[in-house]
């Protein structure tokens, strides 16, 4: 009896965790495998696995029927803005962390105390006058209002995140490296840089998921179907779905969270890391 | 542009060290502030000018197409009647109150769950974790949305088991109830957070609770949640925060109905900016928004010395 005892525990803490598990995952397996079931039968059949595997969704819903904008180009859209905006965001919160982490300036103390003000500043209050502004400047209609931004760090998460980073870097180093006649950008770019490749994948991460899922940006200011990008042609494909067509706009989305979830299997450590940050900083 | 001065320039010392050292000083910030360049022009004209302007844009009427102009507080004064910003602050309290304890809650007890110690346990954290991940996305709130259709799994599961499921996007309750799901399905982060608190609880606590008798349950209670009590904090005010602003779910799965019931503030905010291009009126609207979530924050931060713990 009292061997069995904690292998019984055992097994029921395994049940539950499988239980959880499944009915977590259940959403996200209908739909990969409704993906793959013949239209008539997504909706018809109580089976969570097809009794028939079917790629028409996937071809119909890549070429999306008859109309002209295919799924190709609005994946390369959502890439090219992604792999930009990872661009911008290191390069911004690299060089803010590193002043507001290493360098002593005036009025330090208040222009941090400010930049972490903005962290609880909702997106939405700046996007109207942001919306305006590049309208005036003729941007609508162009991926610049949503890659620009990202270059003058405008996400106090990221900067937060490096100067953490860059404040446990011991300051021997630093010392080292002006005797060694670095100037401060050489003391920059040649250590510390790369010293936070750790903060700098967390950076790329969330840059990369949150623009990829980045959705009320995107539908404000690109308005020409020619340059959808991902959630746009999914939102269009929902809003003028005919009868027949869940099979390929849930295949769509499968192939639209496909990004996120392989980023997720390389880079699941350092996100996990990200996260436990941001409730760190509380 | 402020100097630092504190330790240079006002130590008593001869007259051309006190030279060298503002030279010194002035190339320091100087160098700094290369490096706040970019920063600093976001800040100026995406934030904080952008802010400025929203609250010059409040007070006007604004169409995009001709100038902006002045109506003092008229926006304010229409926004008290209508129906609609009314409609949109009863949705989005609704879904606030209920989706972000029922969060923090069902994040807290899968976290102590999967802070144990079992085989695969890494495997099950990440696999819980995958809809925070990818519930944001239009893809996954489609698939949300045909979980719960008339003739999707949710209502066929209901079926099996001899009940008849309702018409749940037909139905405002329903409705409501489709978008809180789709925001409690999303615990991870929280449970990440948690999991990260769990591990800094020093073992001796419970050690010793044990030794003195205390229950598993009690020791949840008065040692779990007191040593917790931080990071609930942090989550409740990040997760008021962030239900808050909800948009992609709700303009996926809803579009605001049935019948304005689910018509999120955001929501409603981007009808009268993007599709009326009433941008005074929405200007007007995201400050009230501004100023909710502040009272918001603000009336959890009063909480909390009542009920947050600090002293670890």
């Amino acid at each position: 009896m009292i061997l069995y005892k904690p292998l019984l525990r055992k097994v029921g803490t395994h049940l539950t965790l499988i239980i959880v598990t499944l009915i977590m995952i259940y959403p996200i397996l209908w739909l990969f495998f409704s993906s793959f079931k013949p239209e008539n039968l997504i909706f018809s059949t109580g089976n969570l696995l097809p009794e028939k595997w079917t790629l028409q969704n996937y071809v119909d819903g890549f070429s999306n029927g008859q109309s002209a904008q295919s799924f190709g180009p609005m994946f390369l859209h959502s890439l090219v803005i992604s792999a930009v905006v990872v661009v911008g965001s290191l390069f911004s919160s690299s060089l803010t962390g590193f002043a507001f982490g290493r360098l002593k300036f005036s009025p330090r103390r208040f222009l941090f105390a400010f930049m972490l003000g903005t962290m609880m500043l909702p997106a939405q209050v700046v996007l109207i006058p942001q919306y305006i502004f590049f309208h005036k400047i003729g941007f609508i209609n162009t991926f610049l209002p949503l890659m620009l931004p990202s270059f003058f760090g405008t996400v106090p998460f990221f900067i937060y995140l490096m100067v953490q980073f860059i404040r446990g870097i011991p300051q021997d180093l630093d010392e080292a490296a002006y005797i060694d006649g670095c100037n401060t950008f050489r003391l920059f770019l040649s250590v510390i840089l790369p010293l936070t490749k750790p903060a700098l994948i967390v950076i790329s991460i969330f840059s990369f998921y949150w623009t990829w899922n980045d959705f009320f940006g995107q539908l404000i200011f690109l308005t020409n179907p020619h340059l959808f990008t991902i959630p746009l042609g999914l939102s269009m494909f929902l809003t003028n779905i005919g009868q027949s067509e869940w099979g390929n706009l849930f295949a769509m989305s499968i192939l639209s969270v496909i990004p996120v979830f392989i980023v997720f299997l390389i880079f699941q450590r350092h996100l996990v890391e990200g996260i436990a940050t941001q409730g760190r900083k509380g | 542009m402020n100097l630092n001065l504190e330790d240079s320039v006002l130590t008593p010392s001869s007259g051309v060290d006190t030279k060298v050292q503002f030279k010194k000083a002035l190339r320091r910030n100087l160098t700094a502030y290369g490096f706040l360049t970019p920063w600093l022009i976001g800040m100026l004209f995406l934030t904080v000018g952008a802010m400025l302007f929203t609250f010059y844009l409040a007070f006007t009427n604004y169409d995009l197409i001709s100038r902006p102009q002045w109506i003092g507080i008229s926006n304010f004064g229409r926004i008290i009647h209508d129906i609609n910003f009314w409609a949109s602050i009863r949705a989005t309290l609704i879904y606030v109150v209920i989706s972000v304890p029922a969060r923090i809650v069902v994040s807290l007890l899968i976290a102590l769950l999967v802070a144990k110690d079992a085989r695969g346990i890494g495997i099950y954290r990440s696999l819980i974790y995958l809809p925070s991940l990818l519930g944001g996305s239009v893809g996954i709130s489609i698939g949300w949305q045909r979980l719960f259709s008339e003739n999707g799994p949710i209502n066929s599961l209901l079926h099996v088991i001899g009940l008849k499921g309702p018409s749940w996007l037909g139905d405002p309750r329903g409705a409501m109830l489709v978008l809180i799901l789709l925001s409690v399905w999303q615990f991870g982060s929280e449970m990440v957070i948690f999991l990260a608190g769990l591990k800094q609880i020093p073992k001796f606590l419970y050690e010793s609770a044990k030794i003195d008798g205390a229950s598993v349950t009690q020791s949840f209670f008065h040692i779990t949640l007191p040593m917790l009590s931080p990071i609930i904090f942090f989550n409740l005010v990040m997760g008021t925060i962030s239900s808050f602003m909800v948009f992609t779910q709700v303009y996926i799965i809803t579009e605001g109905g049935p019948m304005n019931s689910t018509l999120f503030y955001v929501l409603y905010l981007y009808q009268q900016a993007f599709q009326f291009l009433h941008m005074g009126y929405a200007a007007a609207l995201s400050i009230i928004l501004l100023v909710i979530i502040a009272a918001c924050s603000g009336f959890l931060f009063l909480t909390n010395k009542y009920w947050v713990n600090y002293d670890v």
